[in-house]
């Protein structure tokens, strides 16, 4: 995994609440064998009129000029609920976002995300509505995420501390590979498995 | 002070602590072809092998027809998804149920079935229903295709202890005489708490309502934890679970099943045991549950009325309900009972068991499915269709004008050939209802099977009470 300590751009505001992983990526595009090349589906029955990708709908909002090339996502509600397709961050990832910022998240797309670079950053539903209003009033606003400090920054002069958990940080930070992670427990694992082969025989 | 079961579980399958994170054991794995061509991949690519080959089986469930099963996949990407999948399990020694093998299925149908799923248990699938296990007293829970590739490499999973709650349904469904099922107590307490309720949450289902539900019951209950926010929810383990298991091809044998018993006696949570939250819901006065918007949380009772945007004085939460009251093309105020259907589901992970099948029989035995609906009954395992054609159920259904389809998740996701054209209206026996999860366009109403069945009949989604079932034979 790369690194990732800062994330500044663009912020694109997506109102709806309680986006589920289904319309991140719908099913029609789980069937790829490879991480890649989801993005250009991302949000698909939303983006395209009858989810055919040669009609953009203009009306949505990552289709509009002024969020072109935008890395951040601000989302109400509880973003990323549903399917446990790891598809949703890598279409999310793919299109270009970094970062989401959002006031909860679905428990599997939070795991998720953070094994794909992608940061989410969790405030509170008040200031993700002083966010998204900020964002929709000044074009080109971009905002700056920094994961050290823990902080969502305005150029209106927001600063929202967001919440995250010490080990994701730090695994964000350094860019570490879970994997690795455990496989330096090796011997822990095996001598778990040692005993247990005694004490759960049936196992 | 005590423990839960969920600390129990936990507890026992702590390999090692790393920065705050627990290295959990895992001591079953169950794989399909839609989220581990990537998992394999990684392990390919980063040299790694699969450290428990016996401790994962796979299962093919996702994305094949169900029809026409001894031919060849027609879709060439669902085709080689499932040859992947073949190639994968076969390059690491992986036991893999076949499409046409009776044993194969949707996969939180075949781990129960098989014996696979067991008290005490730690479970995981890529796949967010995989909860669904936790009716035997296990810790189930989804997991994305990186956290495959991890427990394929590891046996283990690096996990954050969830917060626990308990959910007590209390009062008595007796005098619903079976109207009011697993299913509608499910929708109803996502309901209550919403589609956020259970984040970070590992959630017991307790009270006697529970316990009186059989396991498969208690299958359906669990397996919607995830639509409640919870990755995993479960119910301690009793005589049911026990009886349910014994002979099963997986379950422990001889002296074995002796000491595998009396630890499962060990599991359920402590008197004193504290929870970090509990919600009681009350049955009682629960009326059969039909979803009328786009996601579970948006429930009411079939005797109800689709809400008005206008009463709800949140900005945010009124224009939630007018975008899905316009993507289910719905008017404020409609009585539920008014609402046409064009397609039935009964099937899926949810409600694809024997028992749901036998339920959703009797409301069509010696009845016809109305002239404008199509209705699809998808049996979630093999064995489960061979049972219910043995009972004769298959007959009941195809001499109703249901069609009688072969063993896959099918119309839950509509991965596969079997979805819902744009604007068609579903009421289904599966667990999510979120815009396009049936087909883009479509239109989904979760409901029990015997409601899915009795609205099949007549044409628009019903109150199965005024209606008085069929015996089966
Ligand atoms: S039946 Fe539906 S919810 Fe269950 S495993 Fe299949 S796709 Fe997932």
């Amino acid at each position: 995994m790369e690194p990732i300590a800062i994330v500044k751009g663009i912020a694109v505001p997506l109102t709806r609440p309680d986006v589920d992983t289904d319309a991140i990526i719908p099913k029609q595009f789980l069937k790829s064998i490879e991480r890649t090349g989801f993005g250009k589906n991302l949000f698909n029955d939303w983006r395209f009129v009858e989810g055919d990708p040669s009609r953009p709908n203009a009306n949505f909002v990552l289709n509009q000029p002024r969020y072109q090339g935008a890395q951040i996502l601000i989302a109400k509600g509880t973003f990323g609920i549903g399917s446990s397709r790891e598809h949703a961050p890598w279409a999310l990832t793919d299109y270009g976002f970094r970062c989401i910022v959002a006031a909860a998240f679905g428990d599997i797309f939070y795991n998720n995300s953070h094994k794909n670079e992608l940061l989410l950053a969790r405030i509170p539903a008040d200031a993700v509505e002083r966010l998204m209003a900020e964002v929709q009033e000044h074009e080109g606003c971009e905002l700056t995420v920094d994961l050290p400090a823990q902080t969502v920054t305005s150029p209106a002069g927001l600063s929202i501390s967001f919440d995250i958990p010490e080990d994701t940080k730090r695994r964000l930070l350094e860019g570490l590979d879970d994997i690795a992670i455990t496989l330096r427990h090796q011997a822990d694992i095996a001598a778990f498995e040692e005993r247990r082969k005694s004490t759960h025989p049936w196992l | 002070m005590g423990k839960t079961i969920i600390e129990k579980i936990w507890d026992d399958h702590a390999v090692a602590e790393d920065g705050g994170q627990t290295i959990l054991y895992i001591d079953r794995h169950l794989i399909h072809e839609v989220t581990t061509p990537q998992a394999f991949a990684g392990l390919k690519q980063a040299g790694r092998t699969v450290r428990r080959p016996e401790a994962t089986l796979g299962v093919i469930d996702h994305n094949i027809p169900t029809i026409d099963q001894d031919k060849p996949i027609a879709d060439p990407l669902a085709a080689l998804q499932v040859e992947t999948l073949r190639k994968n399990c076969a390059a690491h020694g992986i036991e893999l149920f076949q499409i046409g093998d009776p044993r194969n299925g949707i996969v939180h149908v075949v781990g129960p079935e098989q014996g696979l799923t067991q008290p005490g248990m730690t479970i995981v699938c890529g796949d967010s229903h995989t909860a669904t296990h936790g009716a035997f007293g296990a810790l189930a829970f989804g997991i994305g295709s990186s956290e495959v590739e991890h427990v394929l490499a590891t046996q283990t999973l690096l996990q954050k202890k969830p917060k626990t709650m308990r959910v007590q349904v209390e009062g008595s469904l007796n005098d619903s005489g079976g109207a009011i099922t697993p299913k509608d107590v499910i929708l109803a307490l996502i309901g209550q708490i919403g589609v956020g309720g259970g984040v970070g949450y590992a959630i017991e289902y307790a009270g006697d309502v529970v316990r009186g539900f059989s396991v498969e019951g208690r299958m359906t209950l669990c397996n919607m934890s995830i639509e409640a926010g919870a990755r995993a929810g479960l119910v301690a383990p009793d005589d049911k679970t026990v009886a349910y298991l014994k002979g099963r091809p997986h379950a422990p044998q001889g002296e074995d099943w002796e000491a595998a018993v009396a630890y499962w006696r060990s599991l359920p949570s402590d008197p004193d045991a504290a929870f970090d939250r509990t919600v009681t819901l009350e049955a009682d006065a629960l009326a059969p549950q039909v979803t009328w918007g786009t996601n579970p949380g948006m429930v009411t009772a079939v005797t109800g009325k689709v809400p008005d945007p206008n009463q709800e004085s949140d900005p945010t939460k009124r224009a939630t309900i007018e975008n899905a009251l316009e993507y289910m093309a719905l008017s404020p105020n409609t009585p539920i009972t008014s609402i046409a259907i064009d397609k039935v589901f009964i099937g899926s992970c949810t409600n694809g068991r024997i028992e749901d099948l036998r339920e959703a029989a009797r409301y069509a035995k010696g009845n016809r499915v109305a002239s404008r609906v199509t209705a699809l009954v998808v049996p979630g395992s093999g064995l489960i269709k061979r049972q219910a054609e043995a009972e004769g159920l298959d007959r009941i259904f195809n001499e109703a004008g249901f069609e009688w389809r072969e063993p896959g998740c099918s119309m839950c996701l509509g991965m596969n050939p079997d979805i819902l054209q744009p604007g068609e209206r579903c009421a289904s026996t599966s667990n999510r209802n979120f815009q396009g999860r049936q087909g883009r366009g479509g239109r989904t109403h979760l409901v029990s099977p015997a409601m899915a069945a009795a609205a099949a009949i007549a044409g628009h989604l019903i109150d199965i009470r005024g209606i008085e079932p069929a015996e089966l034979d």
